[in-house]
């Protein structure tokens, strides 16, 4: 049959009594940035009818997730708030005590804070503290620097173990940003490009990007590529659906993923199934790397790898015999990568496997992006080869940290204004400098150290910018955070809804605009992947919310910041559209933003093997941006600053072959963070056509443990280690091997009770953390850990925030030399059956939820 | 009389609920309610010749409820139901049954739903 459709049609455009404007979406609510089509249907009043997914949009076709179907429901949500309020500081932890005030109060009120900690404590008492996945998210190195005057933007996960550790080793190993698997996303027509090739086998390593669509990699396009032809192996300790439609599963222990890479590379090298001619041509140290994929000590065969992961050792050489012999192969790497101590290797290794096979940058491998050609270069590639390379630095006109800044140019306002005295104190900079320089945050778990330590200093005024920071996602030992930022003098927060941090901690509540409310530009890789600008196109009002921008170009003029001024005093954004141009769009697509809005999306191009062209290069030179221009298996920056410069694997700390004692006391393996359709992490409970679909906390659980310890599906059980506890409902599923539970993360429940119930208890800086086992130098500084005295997780307050919080069971300081990495997904714990039921109350999420007539003023 | 039906490649639904939300907007039904729902079956072991997950059943199928009007109202508009236009795996089709049955015939692990008359 044929329909109707909306092809072709103009950015914005009417519909009987309706108007519709045609968007690419991104956060909030929090995503990733893929940059989905959505029609958003407006009435006469400026109110959203409905939305629908845009079959304009060159990747999603028209398709869309449960949670942007829902976005009517988001924006008009009860609970939000569309108001700046303020509450006194002595009311922390009562929700009664907010009061709304104009947004002219709101800058004053920071405006006299931040003078004051300023002048009297110094600017780096001041910290800005992200999340993941928001738009604004990207922004709070500018938040901090350019806006605050602080050198302390903090991510603030242990270990920043979300991206960053993959990124990182991106920039450094290989040279160019992150090699995403390609599925034509950038290739107008798309799968049908003649440019473009399925690949013949997919990789699903420690990711599955149906559900997350990681960094902007569409997921299904994997469902799209299947029905091409194209073949898929999985990684991941659990038998998640795309599992069930693999070629071979490799059912890895969690945390050993280094080891079955290092195996991969074995069976690649010594049955000599690589490619000789990028070797020869591209790679760096390929004999010293080969000669430790052989070591009989620090090397790894597959029979080793077969009894560290526990997995079939045919099945590994099934699978890297399979992935070799593929042309083209790809790889979509996830997750398990960063949340774990030894994931800089894995990582090291799985970019060796993409290098050796000859599946860098050609279609359906992995792509990377183009950079810029440097000032005053020409833009064509340089003649001749060149011969030196300089091997203490990156020698193309950049830093240490050359191929992420080139391939994203646009991250650094306020940096660069500090003075060098003040970037020195940012906090971890000492201990792990590559972690700082590479990102510009402090290090978390350092961070975590000064909030709950007061060490190296103490944070004075915090700026939770669009985090659920407690309720995690993004924090090791949330009860830790807990404490320390209630030892906050003022503590302010950016956000859509009153999360349990802002209630227990906060005294000034800034509202956000969803991304129905502004404009905004969506890139994939967050603009580091030659594959899909967006524009987020403004469709309706709400309140007084303001964009994530509109308060860096407002509130940094309104505290007088030089970096965001021109020479005669005029702002260097004029406002939001200009600094959408300046800042996202016209360096990578070389356009103004209102170009972009009337095109919605625009793919950018791929152009293949660029390490042939100079286009990976700002001077043009043929390679890859590291110091000795090849991929660099042998890695001269790891080595630079401290790491050993070849892949080894290092057992997971928590894991019951490292210490048997601890097994007795926890002998079940704990793994988090998957994620799933309902919600992006602790966001959209708060929305009953989602809760619906995963109304509680879960935590997977094979059924011959669950016999074992008594537990039937669908019952409460307690888990619990050295760090913490927490409650979960079973799911009783051979989805996990037997040994290992995986637990629901980013739980909190908005129609529960929101005072504090130890709203009166201020626990010191100091006093917070007992010693843990942890003891290690770094650079100098002596590193503890520490467990958190006080417990609350029987506690009903803060939206029900510690009763499911599987963060509390995860300790800090557990990184790579490197300060990358935690064992999120490669803990311990017991657990026992409970006879109480949590079960959520879906009448009262309605009762509470239900928008009842949408308006734009509430 | 029944004219029409929704065509489902389980094959390929991952269970992202993608209809499941669609049709609960377009129809505003509320908590409990639903016109459409994915049944689960699966993860389950269906053969002991290995522990990938290759050795597992798991199918996810959409089924039409009591509820289910094919989106009278969208077609009326010469739309298709929002469950099929907004299926992020394009594992859906709607269509006559005559037409949805010749498509039947074409591959294994599919299912033709006819949930209601036509109108």
């Amino acid at each position: 049959m044929e329909f109707k459709n909306d092809l072709g049609k103009p950015w914005k455009y009417e519909e009987g009594d309706l108007t519709v404007v045609r968007t690419s979406m991104w956060s909030p609510p929090g995503c990733h940035p893929v940059g989905c089509g959505l029609k958003i249907y407006v009435d006469k009043d400026g109110v959203i009818d409905r939305v629908e997914g845009d079959e304009n949009n060159p990747i999603t076709k028209g398709r869309l997730c449960a949670r942007c179907l829902a976005l009517k429901d988001y924006v008009y949500n009860p609970s939000r708030v569309i108001y700046p309020m303020k509450r006194d500081p002595k009311f922390r932890g009562q929700h009664d005590k907010w009061e709304r005030i104009t947004w002219d109060e709101a800058f004053a009120i920071v405006k006299e804070k931040r003078d004051y900690f300023r002048d009297t404590y110094g600017a780096e008492s001041m910290a800005v503290f992200s999340g993941t996945g928001r738009s604004g998210g990207i922004v709070v190195s500018d938040m901090a620097q350019a806006v605050l005057g602080t050198p302390n933007a903090c991510y603030t996960q242990s270990g920043y173990a979300c991206y960053q550790p993959r990124s990182m080793s991106c920039s450094h190993v290989l040279g160019a940003y992150y090699p995403e698997m390609d599925y034509a996303g950038g290739l107008e027509g798309t799968y049908d490009n003649p440019d473009f090739c399925v690949p013949e086998v997919m990789v699903m390593w420690g990711k599955m990007p149906l559900a997350s669509n990681g960094d902007g990699l569409f997921g299904h396009a994997v469902i799209d590529l299947m029905k091409r032809g194209a073949k898929v192996i999985s990684v991941d300790p659990r038998v998640n659906w795309l599992a069930t439609r693999s070629e071979v599963h490799l059912r890895v222990r969690p945390g050993t993923d280094t080891a079955m890479a290092m195996a991969w590379l074995w069976v690649i090298i010594n049955e000599d199934l690589y490619d000789h001619d990028f070797v020869d041509k591209w790679c760096y140290g390929f004999e010293e790397f080969a000669a430790r994929i052989n070591d009989p000590d620090m090397g790894m065969t597959p029979e080793k790898a077969a009894e560290i992961c526990e997995v079939p050792v045919e099945d590994i050489y099934a699978a890297a015999r399979m992935y070799a012999k593929a042309t083209p192969a790809s790889i979509a790497w996830g997750l398990a990568f960063d949340q774990n101590q030894n994931g800089n290797q894995a990582a090291h290794c799985v970019l060796a496997l993409m290098a050796i096979t000859g599946n860098i940058d050609v279609p359906g491998g992995q792509i990377v992006a183009e950079i810029d050609a440097a000032p005053g270069v020409e833009d064509t590639p340089a003649s001749g080869e060149k011969k030196e390379f300089n091997l203490d630095k990156a020698d193309a006109g950049a830093d240490d940290n050359a191929a992420e800044d080139a391939a994203r140019p646009t991250r650094r306002i306020g940096w660069d204004s500090l003075p060098q005295e003040l970037r020195d104190k940012t906090i971890g900079y000492k201990e792990y400098p590559l972690y700082v320089d590479n990102i510009r945050n402090a290090q978390a778990d350092m961070m975590f150290d000064a909030l709950t330590k007061g060490e190296p200093y103490k944070i004075r005024m915090g700026w939770i910018q669009s985090t659920t920071l407690l309720a995690p996602t993004c924090c090791a030992q949330p009860t830790g955070w807990y404490e320390g930022l209630k030892n906050l003098e003022f503590c302010m927060a950016t956000d859509i809804f009153i999360t349990p941090s802002i209630e227990a901690a906060c005294d000034l509540f800034l509202p956000l605009a969803s991304c129905a409310e502004k404009d905004d530009v969506v890139m994939t890789h967050y603009g580091g992947s030659p594959v899909f600008y967006g524009a987020v196109n403004k469709a309706v009002d709400v309140g007084e919310v303001k964009a994530d921008m509109d308060l860096i170009i407002e509130l940094g003029e309104y505290l007088g910041q030089e970096c965001l001024m021109n020479e005669d005093g005029s702002r260097t954004f004029k406002d939001l559209e200009d600094f959408l141009t300046q800042r996202r769009t016209s360096g990578p697509i070389r356009m103004d933003f209102d170009s972009l809005r009337h095109r919605v999306g625009y793919q950018r191009g791929v152009n293949y093997r660029k390490y042939e062209t100079g286009k990976l290069r700002p001077d043009r030179h043929p390679g890859f941006l590291t110091p000795t221009g090849r991929v660099e298996l042998w890695s001269t920056a790891y080595a630079h600053y401290g790491e050993d410069p070849l892949p080894y694997y290092q057992e997971p700390a928590f894991s019951p072959h490292k210490d048997p004692e601890l097994a007795a006391k926890y002998p079940f393996i704990l793994t988090t963070g998957a994620r799933n359709y309902a919600s992006f992490h602790a966001e959209h409970r708060q929305i009953p056509v989602l809760r619906e679909l995963h109304p509680d906390p879960l935590i997977e659980i094979n059924p011959a443990d669950a016999e074992e310890i008594g537990v039937a599906d669908g019952q409460w059980v307690e888990i619990k280690n050295d760090y913490g506890r927490a409650k979960f409902k079973a799911k009783v599923s051979p989805i996990v091997k037997k040994g290992t539970v995986q637990a629901d993360h980013g739980w909190w429940f908005p129609e529960r009770q929101a005072d504090d119930d130890s709203r009166d208890e201020v626990i010191p800086v100091g006093e917070i953390l007992e010693d843990g086992p942890l003891d290690f130098e770094i650079n100098g500084t002596r590193i503890r850990n520490g467990f958190v005295k006080t417990d609350h997780a029987d506690e009903k307050g803060l939206y029900g925030l510690w009763q499911s919080n599987v963060n509390d069971l995860v300790s800090n300081h557990y990184n790579s030399r490197l300060g990358y990495g935690g064992p999120y997904k490669c803990n311990c714990c017991s657990v026992t059956p409970l006879k109480e039921s949590y079960d959520t109350d879906m009448k009262l999420v309605e009762e509470k939820f239900e928008i009842g007539v949408a308006k734009k003023e509430w | 009389m029944a004219d029409y039906g929704l065509l489902i490649d389980y094959e390929y639904c991952t269970g992202c609920e993608s209809c499941v939300v669609a049709c609960k907007e377009e129809h505003k039904f509320p908590v409990g309610k639903w016109g459409i729902r994915v049944f689960d079956d699966g993860p389950w072991q269906k053969d002991d010749e290995g522990e990938g997950g290759n050795h597992f059943n798991w199918n996810k199928i959409p089924v039409p409820t009591d509820l289910c009007d094919l989106c009278a109202s969208r077609l009326a508009q010469g739309k298709e139901p929002t469950c099929v236009h907004h299926c992020l795996a394009f594992c859906m089709q709607f269509g006559t049954i005559e037409e949805l049955a010749a498509k039947l015939a074409e591959k294994p692990k599919q299912v033709l739903w006819v949930p209601c008359e036509s109108e």
